[in-house]
């Protein structure tokens, strides 16, 4: 088989790794998120098994086969995951987004006493 | 807005690279199917997708059985799974499907458990079909019971790592490497493997649909 | 014990016993302990080997590169093993007690029931205490079934470590660094507040996504080459546009995944948010896995696309982290906090041993340097973070400012803190010293002056901030109530470790010589680069 038809699979296999990733950040939903990765993973899958179509001869190349088997189940798993954890911040926050970044100084836990002699501290 | 064109700027580089390198791949590739298929009699099966990933690369497979149980565990430990609303009553078409796709569900895995040595199949395709089956289950409601034995269903879910992990050691007493089969029986230990696995991924994929553990623990 | 029985046995003992362990929750503890104890054997064993024998390759299936998945021990794999069981161990220890000797690893809203500085908050502390005495049944039964969880969780780590630091296949190397992460993802929630959980979530997008883009450039690399093991890569591959697209895009997942500048945000909430013996996990081992990585793709398998601007990139990058780290570090409130940004800084003298260890001459100084110090940082931030765990089950809180006279109740923590504190400055005669000491050694050598500023002001900025914490630490005002003992292995496994993270400074002679064996730099050979 020429290599052109082989390409167009590599390239689509290159887009959807790049529309995920491009959904996976400029979406906020936790569930469009992860469904982004579901993509990006597909993409990635759709490589190997191209690389595996390419290769001469009756039967395609078994190693990239048994590689994207093995991707597959490690997806799920992790999308099983994923879904869980994300049940499970809705219910602590009540929110399917992810808030803003905490990251920098963290909200300051609230003082036993505001208004006492306490150094004023900020955070980063 | 800006936010959003830089990264759609990102990831149209992302992609332009990755076309560059994919167009850049040597044109006459060869692979690892000579070697694949030149070794495949020793390996115990004539499937080369199978021998590849229960014999050549079986430590992979190793580890990613424990992937599986590892993603079983972690949902259980974030919390109680929710069971669907059902009356099997109310719904007798639903009732009678079950009847005839359940049993053809678990023939059909078990098929593909032995048909995986010889063509396209093993244990993590039945073990998908009776994952599916046990989602079925669940959905119309005949799982609750059997689902909450704790000591059964974790027995189960470990089952596959646990008799992964007791035949690579066995390999290493016997031919001193890890999960080289003796020559001659690799499909056996392979049959073993698998049939454990089916077990352990299919109440696995089952339960992650649950989402949570089937009870509270004692 | 053979070296094939040793590798063997690091393996499968720990995923063995992660699978009993969910199956028979109420064992966790035993199994732990089990595991730590016979995998810290087998890594004994395989230290002998190595170096009395050279690299140790196993061949896993019996049938060898690039059909099958080689494991070898070199002398880098075998001291991130013992790195590896020695911080397993001391959290065995330390979880033993940790999740049922007191209440979740949450800090109290209103700062502990026991401070009575207040009289007008005295009624509302009385009235907290009894709903916190009525409310007990619930909370122990929650702290049991977060350590029935832990056990598993934790062993399956240690299992994805030891299965990671003994590839020397790329594919396999994706496996482990999936377990690796997901198992990292749920620990962090098991902490079960809001804030790990939403930390725990951000972690999962980071580390899978990365994982997708190692993924990918695996792809690419197979594609090219049509292997998959290091040493056969390094043999027959040649640089082009899809090697150099491949790396990239795997070096990107793995910064990502080690909380390299400027992929480091997804680490100081998920860092300080989980159980102290998790965040000890972390900070050690974790983040260190990605890093091996990087220097097994670039310095062993494709060293030919290790130029000497891709090597001062790393060390760019390097030098933001210790920098934006440690000003971070310097203004944290919290000490969960301050310690994780302590951590994204000392990452980043990780990454300075790129463009100190790719030298033409005398890399070898810099590249035991490096991982002298990386074994430093694992003990003495575990130390850190289990001396965290101490305070806040103690005080109930970790804000710094409150921690005032501290010394005066927990001496012991107080202690390990400062000796750890010693070891992330570089002090002599710590370890963190030694390390410090190889790299500023190997940048002058080599003409780098620039690096030597940056670790001079990294060390400054780190004694800042240590400085800072034990100050509040040592003043004589004010004694903050303490209601809650600590059970003494707590505080004993954390002493224990930052002691040995000054101790191990007089074993670093035989370090380097152990990560010489395999080592691939220049130098490395006998008569090449400098030792102190």
């Amino acid at each position: 088989m020429p290599d052109a038809d082989h390409r167009i699979y590599l390239l689509a296999g290159a887009a959807l790794f790049a529309i995920g990733f491009y959904s996976l950040l400029a979406q906020a939903h936790l569930l469009r998120r992860i469904m982004s990765l579901n993509v990006m993973g597909g993409g990635v899958f759709l490589v190997f098994i191209a690389l595996a179509a390419r290769t001469p001869g009756v039967i395609p190349d078994p190693v990239p086969q048994a590689m994207v088997l093995t991707g597959i189940v490690v997806s799920v798993c992790a999308t099983g995951l994923a879904l869980a954890l994300a049940d499970r911040v809705q219910a602590a926050t009540g929110s399917v987004e992810l808030e803003d970044d905490e990251e920098a100084g963290d909200r300051p836990v609230p003082r036993p006493d505001p208004s006492a002699d306490r150094k004023d501290t900020h955070s980063a | 807005m800006i936010q959003r064109v830089s990264l759609g700027g990102l990831s149209l580089a992302l992609l332009a690279g990755l076309s560059w390198a994919v167009a850049s791949l040597p044109a006459a590739p060869t692979g690892l199917t000579a070697e694949s298929l030149g070794k495949l009699p020793e390996s115990g099966v004539t499937n080369p997708v199978t021998a590849v990933l229960l014999n050549y690369r079986g430590y992979d497979t190793l580890l990613e059985v424990g992937v599986l149980l590892l993603a079983i565990v972690g949902v259980w430990s974030l919390g109680r799974g929710e069971w669907p609303e059902s009356d099997l009553g109310d719904r007798p078409l639903l009732m009678s499907l079950l009847r005839v796709l359940l049993p053809v569900l678990v023939l059909a895995a078990g098929y593909l458990l032995w048909i995986g040595a010889f063509a396209p199949g093993g244990a993590f395709q039945g073990g998908a079909l009776l994952g599916g089956a046990l989602v079925l289950m669940v959905l119309g409601g005949l799982a609750r019971r059997v689902l909450q034995r704790d000591r059964l269903v974790r027995f189960g879910l470990a089952l596959g790592v646990l008799v992964f992990a007791a035949v690579c050691a066995a390999t290493t007493v016997m031919t001193g490497g890890l999960l080289q089969y003796p020559a001659g029986s690799g499909g056996t230990w392979i049959l073993v493997v698998e049939s454990a696995a089916l077990v352990s991924i299919g109440l696995t994929l089952g339960l992650l649909y649950l989402g949570g553990r089937p009870r509270d623990d004692r | 014990m053979t070296a094939a029985w040793a590798i063997a046995s690091l393996i499968l003992l720990p995923l063995a016993a992660s699978a009993l362990a969910f199956a028979f929750p109420r064992r966790g503890r035993w199994l732990a302990l089990a595991t730590a104890l016979t995998t810290g054997v087998a890594v004994v064993h395989l230290t002998r080997h190595v170096i009395t024998a050279g690299v140790q390759v196993h061949r896993a299936g019996g049938w060898g590169a690039p059909l099958g998945i080689d494991l070898r021990a070199d002398g880098l794999g075998v001291l991130m093993l013992l790195v590896t069981s020695l911080i397993g161990l001391a959290v065995s220890l330390y979880a033993q007690s940790y999740f049922t000797a007191h209440e979740p690893d949450r800090p109290r809203e209103t700062g502990g029931s026991g401070r009575e500085s207040d009289p007008s908050a005295g009624e509302k502390s009385r009235s907290r205490l009894a709903s916190a005495a009525a409310n007990r049944p619930g909370r122990e039964a929650e702290a049991l079934h977060r350590e029935r969880y832990f056990w598993p969780l934790f062993l399956f780590l240690w299992t994805a470590l030891n299965a990671l630091f003994l590839s020397s296949d790329v594919f396999n190397l994706y496996v482990t660094l999936e377990l690796v992460g997901f198992a990292a993802v749920v620990l962090v929630a098991l902490a079960g507040t809001r804030a790990a959980v939403t930390a725990a979530m951000r972690y999962l997008f980071v580390s899978f996504s990365a994982s997708l883009f190692y993924l990918l450039g695996v792809a690419l690399v197979y594609g090219q080459s049509a292997t998959m093991d290091l040493p056969s890569l390094a043999a027959t591959s040649r640089p082009g546009p899809t090697l150099f697209v491949a790396l990239a895009l795997m070096t990107v997942g793995l910064i990502a995944k080690a909380a390299l500048f400027p992929l480091h945000f997804w680490l100081p909430p998920a860092h300080a948010n989980a159980p102290a013996p998790v965040s000890a996990l972390l900070s050690a081992l974790v983040v260190k896995g990605s890093f091996y990585i990087l220097l097994r793709l670039w310095f062993e398998a494709f060293p030919a696309l290790l130029t000497p601007a891709v090597a001062q990139l790393f060390g760019l990058l390097g030098a933001a982290a210790i920098l934006w780290g440690s000003l971070n570090a310097l203004f944290q409130t919290r000490l969960k906090l301050l310690i994780a940004y302590s951590t994204v800084a000392q990452l980043g003298y990780l990454f300075l041993l790129f463009p100190l260890a790719a030298a033409r001459e005398g890399g070898f100084a810099a590249w035991s340097g490096g991982l002298i110090f990386l074994g430093a940082h694992a003990c003495a931030k575990t130390a850190m973070f289990l001396t965290a765990g101490n305070i806040l089950h103690a005080a109930g809180h970790d804000r710094i400012e409150d921690l005032d006279g501290m010394t005066h109740v927990l001496p012991v923590s107080v202690f390990a803190l400062g000796l750890s504190g010693m070891s992330l400055i570089g002090l002599p005669p710590s370890s963190g010293f030694a390390g410090k000491w190889l790299l500023l050694g190997a940048a002058i050598a080599q003409g780098q002056w620039w690096w030597v500023a940056v670790i001079l002001v990294g060390s400054l900025l780190a004694a800042a901030y240590v400085v800072r914490l034990l100050a509040h630490a040592f003043t004589r005002v004010g004694e903050p109530g303490m209601p809650n003992p600590i059970p003494p292995v707590m505080e004993g496994t954390a002493l224990a470790l930052a002691l040995l993270a000054v101790a191990m400074g007089f074993a670093s002679h035989w370090l380097a010589e152990l990560v010489r064996v395999g080592a691939p730099v220049a130098g490395a050979m006998l008569g090449g680069g400098a030792t102190p």
